[in-house]
């Protein structure tokens, strides 16, 4: 899939200056540093992936810059139906961070296999992550059959962790007996590696992630967003229209980290870390903690070229920190 | 449609108070490629999202916002002065559609919904109407500017301190026009909508996450599909809108 010989991208002028365009096309350098890491027996350049909900479909962030730097994407989470999503506003602003209410918003796995992902294909050459969710057992692996054709898809990302909508979502996610349900469905009718999106709203997010992992997952991603509200002073009422909603930014970081600590403990399919992850020393940080990639999320919604800077300074910071090969690292905090 | 979003740092060339709660603030940057009607989204230190403030004026080397204090991020905007820079998102959203304009445009902006009309009206040559809503005389701006373009400016206040007493919209049926722009609270766009007989284009406003399309925080329904205020809005057409 990959040139083997291709490395990590080129580092020149070791201080500060990053060549992206090596980076992303991923040529024999003169450097020493390797970004590659192998994600449930896929190879991704590199372990940056914008998460799902911060990076629609890729292609309008295409215009910004080249997202070919990126090791992979996780798209906007897919229904089976077109969805609106909730009542707006759906967005309120917290200290470090900020609570979303989308309600996955989306056009539906028509659209999605018929004019989004062809968008994306033109732009993107890239292993793609496609983020799932559904209302029922049924939903979900009729989205997962559907995407198996999808050549481009490496992974099916199944978000049992939404906490914005009802009946959905994260009813999956609070819930070992729903979660392993789910995942074993999904296994039933995909060739892709499955990695399980899980929610932090739990008392023990490791027993939720022991049990997809005894379903079959091949890999968990951790976390999705928190509960979370703000009240206006002003009208004395909630910010969001549908009260609550997900919290997520540079707030949650460490909580995300010590999730992802723990569940490197207690399973041994890849971890896919998230949650406020803004700059590459936080990359370093889920990668220590037990994170084989790391998506960023929140970071891309403040700042559109987060993602891709972030890739930029990885290799700076890796000198820094005198870490010659990021696939060493992973989980070497325990 | 050009649509080029820039990053980069602007320098607050002024920052002075329209009213007492109405700031003007030029800043000197990257301009190029902007569209009337556009916004920008402005990063404040200690603040984590941005603020999504629309463009009204433009010239080679500055723009201009005007903004109301609403809160603690454009409290803190109001106290900053020359010299100061600040971080933005420019080039923002569609914009007004000019290729649309009648021969007798009517632009009618309520509050802190007037600003993007003031370069509408400068692309228009002054060749217009314009109808500026405020509650009360104290509040007014801008009343000077738009009729410096040659514009035919009407004032009302709800509370009849100035101009004519009411909404901005108990005056449309005694104008001659053939096409209209309005941006304002939604209260009045959709008095607009309702009492408009012809085409025409609103500029709306909705609390955002990020401002260029990818959190879905801002999305609207439309006969034309769901719309995101910051991408396909600010600026929607009479005719898409479901009221």
């Amino acid at each position: 899939m990959v040139n083997a010989k291709a490395d990590a991208g080129v580092y020149k002028n070791t201080k500060t200056r990053v060549k992206t365009d090596a980076v992303k096309l991923g040529k024999k350098t003169n450097s020493k540093l390797n970004t590659k890491v192998i994600l449930c027996g896929v190879q991704l350049d590199n372990p940056i992936i914008p998460a799902s909900g911060t990076f629609g479909y890729g292609y309008e962030f295409a215009e910004f810059y080249d997202i070919n730097c990126l090791g992979s994407l996780s798209f906007k989470g897919t229904t089976r139906e077109a969805r609106f999503g909730n009542p707006t506003p759906r967005i309120a602003e917290c200290e470090s961070g900020m609570i979303n209410a989308i309600g996955l918003q989306n056009p539906g796995i028509d659209a999605v296999i018929n004019a989004e992902l062809p968008k994306l294909r033109e732009v993107f050459s890239k292993p793609i992550m496609a983020n799932i969710s559904g209302f029922s057992v049924e939903e979900y692996a009729y989205i997962a059959e559907r995407l198996d054709e999808e050549e481009q898809v490496e992974w099916l990302e199944v978000n049992i962790s939404c906490p914005n909508v009802r009946g959905g979502g994260m009813v999956f996610g609070t819930d070992s007996k729903a979660a392993v349900k789910v995942t074993k469905a999904i296994k039933a009718v995909t060739t892709k590696p499955v990695i399980v999106k899980l929610s932090p709203n739990v008392t023990d997010i490791t027993e939720i992630a022991k049990a997809v992992e005894g379903a079959g997952a091949d890999g968990v991603s951790l976390i999705n967003t928190l509960i979370g509200m703000r009240i206006d002073l002003n009208t004395k009422q909630p910010i969001i229209a549908n009260t609550m909603g997900g919290f997520s930014g540079p707030a949650v970081f460490p909580i995300a980290l010590r999730m992802v600590y723990q569940v490197y403990e207690a399973v041994k399919i890849p971890i896919v870390g998230i949650g406020g992850v803004s700059r590459a020393e936080d990359v370093i940080e889920m990668m220590l903690a037990g994170a084989t990639a790391v998506q960023i999320g929140t970071a891309n919604l403040i700042n559109p070229f987060a993602s891709k800077e972030i890739v930029e300074n990885l290799l700076n910071i890796m000198e820094k920190y005198k870490i010659k090969d990021l696939k060493e690292i992973i989980g070497g905090a325990h | 449609m050009l649509k080029i979003m820039k990053q980069s740092i602007f320098k607050i060339k002024e920052n002075i108070a329209l009213t007492d709660s109405i700031f003007k603030m030029v800043l000197l940057g990257d301009t190029s490629d902007l569209r009337t009607g556009q916004f920008v989204n402005i990063k404040l230190d200690g603040f984590f999202l941005r603020r999504p403030i629309s463009v009204c004026d433009v010239d080679k080397k500055s723009l201009t916002i005007i903004y109301k204090i609403v809160g603690e991020g454009t409290e803190q905007m109001s106290k900053m002065t020359a010299g100061e820079k600040l971080d933005l998102l420019t080039g923002l959203g569609n914009g007004y559609d000019l290729t649309l304009a009648g021969k007798k445009n009517l632009l009618v902006g309520g509050g802190v919904g007037i600003p993007p009309l003031y370069k509408l009206a400068k692309d228009l040559k002054g060749n217009c109407t314009v109808v500026l809503g405020f509650n009360t005389a104290t509040e007014i701006f801008y009343e000077d500017e738009f009729k410096a373009l040659g514009a035919n400016v009407i004032i009302t206040t709800i509370d009849g301190t100035k101009g004519v007493k009411g909404l901005a919209t108990d005056v449309l049926k005694d104008i001659d026009y053939d096409y209209f722009f309005a941006c304002g609270p939604e209260p009045m766009l959709k008095a607009v909508y309702e009492q408009t007989k012809t085409s025409g284009q609103l500029s709306f406003e909705e609390r955002m996450g990020c401002g260029f399309g990818a959190c879905m925080g801002c999305t609207c329904k439309t006969i034309t599909g769901y719309k995101r205020i910051c991408v396909e809005g600010p600026v929607l057409v009479k005719e898409e809108l479901v009221w």
